[in-house]
């Protein structure tokens, strides 16, 4: 939905504003004021350097005037505000009427990014032109991304342009590096979790998930053993097997990091959770499974005497999630269709 | 009062941070991600722990909503907005959304003159093509045209409703429909699930959706879940509330919900209401109040699905196959809950109450961040969703479900389209005797 953020208002000029109407190049352009009726509701009060601009943005672009003022006045509109869709496009056409630098336009989108992150017309702007340049501009690209993640690591807007990047351009090589060197900073950044998922099933040099699975899984499981209280790392690991049930159930490590981590913390739901999703996916408990099960719910007054291993853990849930208390019994109430 | 009882107290959340605490001094150190969450968590619990100094008598004072300071605020947007307000200059008929839904969802009603105002502007934001545009002049895109659509249903009266060009609009979203069945945001503009439910949305409440309009969504938004069982913005992108809700709620529409994996969209939902009671948008992201009304209606969506969730049968489908698109959402007010809620309704109204609320008047995101009229807004939604979440039938919802005084009661909303249901009801009579 809209970012709802006003970007912060940064200093637009730092020349004096000179009025278009005392602009001599503009001498033959007749202003456009916006037609707000007579009563408008949710009414702006425009400055008066927001107005004239406007107005004669409105000029031209009702006369589809494609030349180099026109440039010069999207300029000035859009970082006065970058979120009007309108002069972006007409800004396209201008550019590619005129052949205009698109190296220079480059450095003037990257400009305006920076104050303006959050902004999807900046980034879309991005793309088009990314795509104009080619293959040559994928390490710039990457280059901006990694500075704007620098500063917000999980700028969604960021990891979209670089995921739309990496499969337009290219740039592969150094992705999963990209990837390590976040988790290391923040192994809590779900959005560095996203975008290794993303490179070890979509990258071109890796041979897909098959084959990244098993060293993937000993990252992860590294990854839980640091924190477990870190939902992130949780819900990668059952997504490396991801339409692939049968190597869900028979991988011997999934089971065996849930126990490690709940013998240690008895109250990990993600640990709880992803035993649980096993065993509903069809993993018959072993004799080990079962007793730590048995052994660490048995201090639980109620639900101790249900033999149903999978009941029984959703009873345990339902006690120490008490938020999703709802959900857990949901979960319970399913067991016998799927769980 | 027994419905005025805050579900969890402060000590809950103390418990919480101590522990993590505890546990990090065991490492290097925390990390932004950590830092952050703990910094919010110490804010939201000190809002409670006030709360439990409260006599009990006292407390349902303390989780009222100030009507009138939302009124008062909502008001002064719709008559005058700052310049600061420059940088929405193309959203106004996102403006006019939120704030007229806020009025709607408090139940103010809205009188003839500026019933007009509202009417001829959003007249003068419409394209003569078809489509509504973020401001007079400029061109039609899809998610103010849905902005405008849902302000006109929520005035509900025949000016409104007949002042939409429908075959204007359909005609635009034939135009934004892409190669791969997603839609553009606007000429030349970007596709992602949000564009997919702005048009789908819209098609459905003005009855003017068909196969054309449908075909290729249902396979684009399935592309768009992730591993973790939400839905992202494109194929590959993070699982996120917002998207996740505009996936959902469009699969509803063009009844192709069996090509989502329900099960693990469930469960990261739910996942995603945290122990500040609210929920957040992302995985080890912050609570957000606008996520009470994006992640809570996915819940609320799925409550009333859960048959299919459970089991996804080769006859069922087949059976919700022959359904007219156009009727898709007024059947789906008729079904009943098909289980109990998946989330904390109680806890959640005690966020966005306490929270989110502002003495001033409006919402905001999170305490120590400012009110705005988008989260005006969507914590108002999230705020009727989660009262009327248990509700059967036509039935007032017990006072039980309302956390606060009962004078706290919304109005009900739509949870697939958020526009006020009575006002639903009203357009999608209208749009059936008129056709276009």
């Amino acid at each position: 939905m809209p970012s709802s953020s006003y970007s912060s208002d940064e200093e637009v000029e730092e020349l004096p504003y000179v009025p278009f109407s005392q602009r001599p190049e503009w001498s033959d352009v007749r202003p456009v004021p916006q037609d707000d009726g007579p009563h408008p509701v949710v009414p702006i009060a425009y400055t008066e350097e927001f107005r004239d601009v406007m107005d004669y943005f409105r000029a031209v672009y009702v006369a589809r005037e494609l030349s180099p003022r026109a440039l010069c006045l999207t300029t000035e509109a859009l970082k006065r505000n970058p979120g009007n869709y309108t002069i972006w496009h007409f800004r396209r056409l201008v550019i590619e009427a005129l052949n205009s630098d698109l190296i220079e336009e480059k450095l003037f989108v990257d400009k305006l990014a920076e104050g303006n992150f959050k902004n999807y017309q900046i980034w879309h702007h991005k793309r088009w032109l990314a795509e104009k340049l080619g293959p040559e501009a994928s390490e710039d690209e990457h280059d901006f991304t990694r500075l704007m993640l620098c500063r917000d690591a999980k700028n969604y807007h960021a990891w979209s342009h670089r995921q739309w990047v990496l499969q337009k351009l290219g740039g592969w090589e150094k992705e999963l590096d990209f990837c390590n060197e976040l988790l290391k900073e923040d192994i809590f950044n779900n959005s560095a979790w996203n975008q290794r998922y993303f490179v070890i099933t979509k990258s071109p040099l890796l041979g897909g998930l098959s084959a990244m699975r098993d060293s993937e899984v000993d990252y992860t499981i590294n990854a839980i053993l640091q924190n477990p209280n870190n939902e992130s790392p949780w819900r990668y690991l059952q997504g490396l097997y991801k339409g692939t049930p049968d190597s869900f159930i028979i991988d011997e490590r999934v089971p065996r990091i849930c126990l490690q981590v709940l013998k240690e913390y008895s109250f990990c739901t993600f640990a709880w959770n992803l035993l649980l999703d096993v065993l509903c996916k069809g993993l018959k408990p072993t004799k080990e499974i079962e007793e730590a099960v048995k052994g660490l719910t048995e201090s639980d007054e109620s639900g101790s005497s249900d033999h149903n291993l999978v009941t029984r853990i959703c009873s345990a849930l339902e006690r120490m999630d008490p938020i999703r208390v709802n959900y857990w019994s949901w979960r319970k109430s399913n067991v016998s269709i799927n769980c | 009062m027994k419905s005025s009882q805050p579900p969890f107290p402060s000590s809950h959340l103390d418990s919480t941070s101590d522990t993590d605490s505890d546990d990090h001094e065991h490492g290097p150190r925390l990390t932004v991600t950590q830092e952050d969450q703990l910094k919010v968590e110490s804010q939201v619990a000190e809002i409670y722990r006030c709360l439990v100094g409260i006599p009990l008598h006292r407390q349902s004072v303390a989780l009222e909503l100030w009507r009138d300071k939302h009124i008062e605020y909502l008001t002064k947007g719709l008559n005058q907005l700052g310049h600061t307000f420059q940088v929405l200059d193309a959203n106004r008929p996102w403006l006019c959304y939120w704030i007229l839904h806020s009025f709607a969802v408090l139940g103010e009603e809205v009188d003839s003159e500026l019933e007009s105002r509202v009417v001829d502007f959003l007249s003068r934001c419409q394209d003569k093509e078809g489509g509504y545009a973020g401001g007079p002049g400029q061109m039609p895109h899809l998610a103010t045209t849905y902005a405008a659509v849902n302000t006109l249903v929520n005035l509900g009266t025949q000016k409104a409703l007949s002042s939409i060009n429908r075959e204007g609009i359909y005609k635009f979203l034939l135009e934004m429909k892409d190669s791969s069945g997603a839609f553009r945001m606007h000429h030349a503009g970007e596709v992602d699930a949000r564009s997919c439910y702005c048009a789908i949305s819209v098609a459905s409440l003005l009855k003017i959706i068909d196969d054309d309009l449908v075909r290729g969504i249902g396979d684009y938004i399935a592309s768009c879940q992730t591993y973790e069982g939400g839905i992202g913005g494109e194929p590959h992108s993070e699982a996120h509330g917002g998207y996740t809700f505009c996936g959902l709620a469009s699969m509803i529409l063009i009844d192709e919900v069996e090509k989502l994996d329900m099960a693990s969209l469930i469960g990261w939902v739910a996942s995603r209401q945290g122990i500040e009671l609210g929920f957040q948008g992302r995985a080890n992201k912050l609570v957000d109040g606008c996520y009470s009304f994006w992640q809570g209606a996915a819940l609320v969506l799925a409550q009333k699905l859960l048959p299919l969730a459970e089991k996804v049968s080769e006859e069922q489908s087949s059976i919700h196959a022959i359904r007219d698109y156009s009727d898709i959402g007024i059947e789906f007010m008729r079904r009943g809950n098909q289980t109990g809620l998946l989330f904390h309704h109680l806890a959640l109204q005690q966020y966005i109450i306490l929270c989110s609320q502002i003495l001033e008047g409006g919402f905001r995101d999170k305490p120590g961040k400012f009110r705005d009229y988008y989260h005006t807004c969507y914590c108002l939604s999230g705020l009727s969703l989660c009262q009327y979440s248990m509700r059967d039938g036509d039935l007032k919802p017990s006072p039980s479900d309302i956390l606060g005084p009962y004078s706290n009661l919304l109005e009900p909303v739509h949870p697939l389209y958020n526009v006020v249901l009575d006002k639903f009801f009203l357009a999608n009579e209208f749009f059936s005797k008129n056709s276009f």
